[in-house]
């Protein structure tokens, strides 16, 4: 017996968003039916897990900030993927945006620099760097890809690495805060190089915006502009691409230079936003999180909102379902799991019609 | 008259219905919020077992639970989420937890917060932490008298205070019994991680190490101590059952005393901010039974453990020399002060190592 996928001739609208609804269904039943066995209520745990955390205005604030790293991160993913270069090392272009722009956090900490222009002009340059940051780290994996043809999606993973380790040492090391008794830490930032609040009092930051512009700017630039249609034509007919004129080097270092800028923005938003000062983790896995975003999303910059609040969803429902019903914190990753794989069949699921041939040899 | 009457049994029945709903809802919530897994038989388990131990000793009283696994920079959120949905005790075990912790409490006045090995406090948040180093006296002690090789190995996470305290009370130790003793040291710079712990376990042995000592918290290195027929100890929990013919003794942390004092003045009204570094004389560290040693051992450091215990000795008495054979002033007269062990960044003599700076 041998299983063929066969690609189908059209796909439909209707094919394309109920197979996502039909996956989360899928998905919630399959998770249901793994809490069944552990004993607890199914249905007690989907309210908890998905249904309180939406009717709360705090918790809706978290799921917009636990969301906004992955949204920016994704998007800028989505420009590579597109284009089909394999940027694996968000997490690393995250952190040293993160470090570039914390470092002027430090810098200016306890008031230096500010004397005579006061401290206005420090977060933004703070989110310009983080920008900067990202971009110069992401075009290491574009120009030896360009230059040399080492491939990106091994490059990039492993400059992850290095990034982590480089903070590793700074924060040990030069940027350790002196009065911190020598634990791996820098001095915390001044309010004034922190990202504001957007209500007093709250957890909603400023970051949140940002996100939620790069994705509309990039819907914009996928739907309307030649650019948008470059990095497709390049990502799916390269050699027609190239026919029609278009630069695919240029193009490779470009789509890294924005998803490198877009991911050290995110890093410099975690920095300035909630973290407040360097310290050896900054990130707890959003670049590599950020890649299954960019799936679910399927690319497109508003499928990624939608599936960076959906697994920022799993993650808050997670943490409460621990607090009301005591359900271990391996039962969210393994939700998680659950989900992408669901997602992944669904999707092929609506590319392919599945074929059992019996008798044939597989 | 008679409408009176059923108007008291009413009235009454109303206030015993509202008493007892009050009584009910004056069950303290008691959150803790761990960065390892419970299920790590070292560090996050050890604190698990202080909750479980509170839980028990206070019964209906209280209600508790705990977040595991929570990463240090993404910890705001979780620790408020406890403040939010009730709790009014919040123990954040981890050092990282520093920074969100205080900015939670900052928004929850109403809300207790204790966090464990940090140094930073306000005035609903207390630190507390305990004085490892003593177990690391005796534990060095054993292994200056066990090694056949004169060369200890130590499995070391990070340079802050409290394992380079560990490491200095480790060697005054070994060296009190024998002055020939080396240490090795390898930082693993991981809490938890039970490959990179056993690899530098691993390395350790092939350098002539035949005790492994750890400062991390997986069962790892003293696992591969068993493997390759040496010795060495459990870290944080009684480890035994992961190397009976290894394990010499363990380092225990025990909150439960900790975790009961404290929820018991919470529920006193008697709580108040204060800095705790307790040591084996108030129970917070102890020793697993002494295994796998001759009997002249075993009768010394039961004489060392009791006199630590009876502050008769004091790990870090003076003189102590620093790496440079250079006095170190002692700021509490006869020994050095806590405040002097919270923030130690330098080596005593002897240590073959440079202090990653």
């Amino acid at each position: 017996m041998r299983i063929d996928l066969e690609p189908r001739p059209a796909r439909t609208l209707a094919l394309d968003i109920g197979a996502p609804i039909v996956a989360l269904v899928a998905a919630i039943i399959f998770g249901g039916i793994v809490i069944w066995l552990l004993g607890k209520s199914p249905t007690l745990a989907f309210e908890v897990y998905f249904i309180n955390p939406l009717l709360e205005g705090w918790s809706l604030q978290e799921l917009a900030v636990k969301a906004c790293p992955l949204v920016l991160i994704a998007v800028g993913l989505s420009f590579c993927y597109r284009a089909n270069l394999w940027n694996i090392g968000a997490e690393g272009q995250f952190i040293t945006g993160g470090l570039l722009g914390g470092w002027l956090g430090i810098l200016t900490h306890n008031e230096a620099y500010q004397g005579l222009i006061g401290g206005w002009w420090i977060l933004p340059s703070m989110l310009v760097l983080g920008a900067i940051g990202g971009a110069l780290y992401a075009l290491i994996p574009a120009l030896l890809r360009v230059w040399l043809g080492a491939s990106e999606i091994l490059t990039s993973l492993m400059l992850v690495y290095v990034a982590e380790l480089g903070l590793d040492w700074l924060v040990r090391g030069p940027f350790k805060d002196p009065e911190g008794f020598n634990f791996p830490q820098s001095v915390v930032f001044d309010d004034i190089a922190r990202l504001p609040f957007l209500a007093e009092g709250e957890r909603l930051h400023a970051g949140v915006l940002l996100a939620l512009i790069a994705a509309l700017i990039a819907a914009f630039v996928f739907a309307r502009s030649l650019f948008g249609f470059e990095v497709r034509l390049i990502g799916e007919a390269p050699r027609a691409a190239r026919f029609a004129g278009f630069d695919d080097r240029k193009l490779t270092l470009t789509v890294f230079v924005i998803s490198g800028a877009l991911a050290g923005l995110a890093g410099i938003c975690e920095v300035a936003g909630q973290i407040g000062q360097l310290t050896p983790k900054i990130s707890p896995g959003y670049g590599f999180t950020a890649i299954i975003v960019a799936f679910l999303g399927r690319l497109s910059p508003v499928g990624i909102l939608v599936a960076a609040l959906v697994l920022a969803l799993t993650y808050i429902g997670g943490e409460a379902a621990q607090v009301e019903l005591s359900l271990p914190s391996d039962m969210t990753r393994a939700f998680q799991g659950i989900l992408l794989m669901c997602v992944l069949v669904a999707d092929i699921a609506t590319r392919y019609r599945i074929r059992l041939r019996l008798g044939a040899a597989a | 008259m008679k409408k009176t009457a059923f108007k008291l049994v009413l009235l009454s029945a109303v206030a015993i219905a509202a008493a007892s709903a009050s009584f009910a809802a004056e069950k303290l919530k008691v959150g803790f919020v761990y960065v390892g897994p419970v299920g790590d038989f070292g560090y996050s388990y050890q604190h698990d077992q202080g909750r479980i131990a509170m839980q028990k000793a206070l019964g209906d009283k209280v209600e508790t639970t705990f977040l595991e696994n929570v990463p240090e920079t993404d910890s705001e959120r979780s620790i408020e989420q406890l403040a939010r949905s009730g709790h009014k005790l919040i123990f954040t075990t981890s050092f990282g937890f520093m920074e969100p912790t205080l900015r939670v409490a900052k928004k929850f006045p109403g809300v207790k917060f204790e966090h464990a090995t940090g140094y930073k406090r306000a005035g609903n948040v207390s630190t507390y932490t305990a004085k490892f180093h003593e177990g690391r006296y005796v534990i060095g002690q054993i292994a200056g008298k066990m090694t056949k090789t004169n060369t200890l190995g130590y499995v070391a996470s990070f340079p802050i205070p409290e394992v380079v305290a560990g490491i200095n009370a480790f060697i005054l130790g070994a060296q009190s019994v024998n002055p020939d003793v080396k240490v090795k040291i390898v930082w693993a710079n991981t809490w938890f991680d039970p490959g990179k712990e056993a690899d530098a376990a691993k390395a350790l042995l092939a350098q002539g190490a035949d005790i492994i000592t750890q400062h991390t918290d997986s069962a790892a290195p003293l696992q591969e101590a068993e493997k390759a027929g040496k010795f060495g100890f459990g870290q944080a929990s009684d480890q035994a059952r992961f190397a009976p013919k290894a394990q010499l003794t363990a380092i225990v942390d025990n909150w439960s005393t900790y975790y009961i004092e404290r929820t018991k003045a919470v529920l006193d009204g008697t709580w108040k901010s204060t800095d705790t570094f307790g040591g084996m004389d108030a129970d917070m560290v102890h020793l697993a039974p002494f295994a796998n040693m001759p009997d002249d051992v075993k009768k010394m450091a039961e004489e060392t453990a009791a006199a630590i215990k009876a502050k008769k000795l004091n790990p870090f008495k003076c003189p102590i020399l620093d790496q440079d054979g250079k006095a170190v002033e002692c700021k509490d007269g006869k020994a050095l002060s806590d405040a002097q062990i919270t923030s130690m960044n330098w080596y005593v003599k002897g240590v073959d190592d440079k202090l990653p700076k």
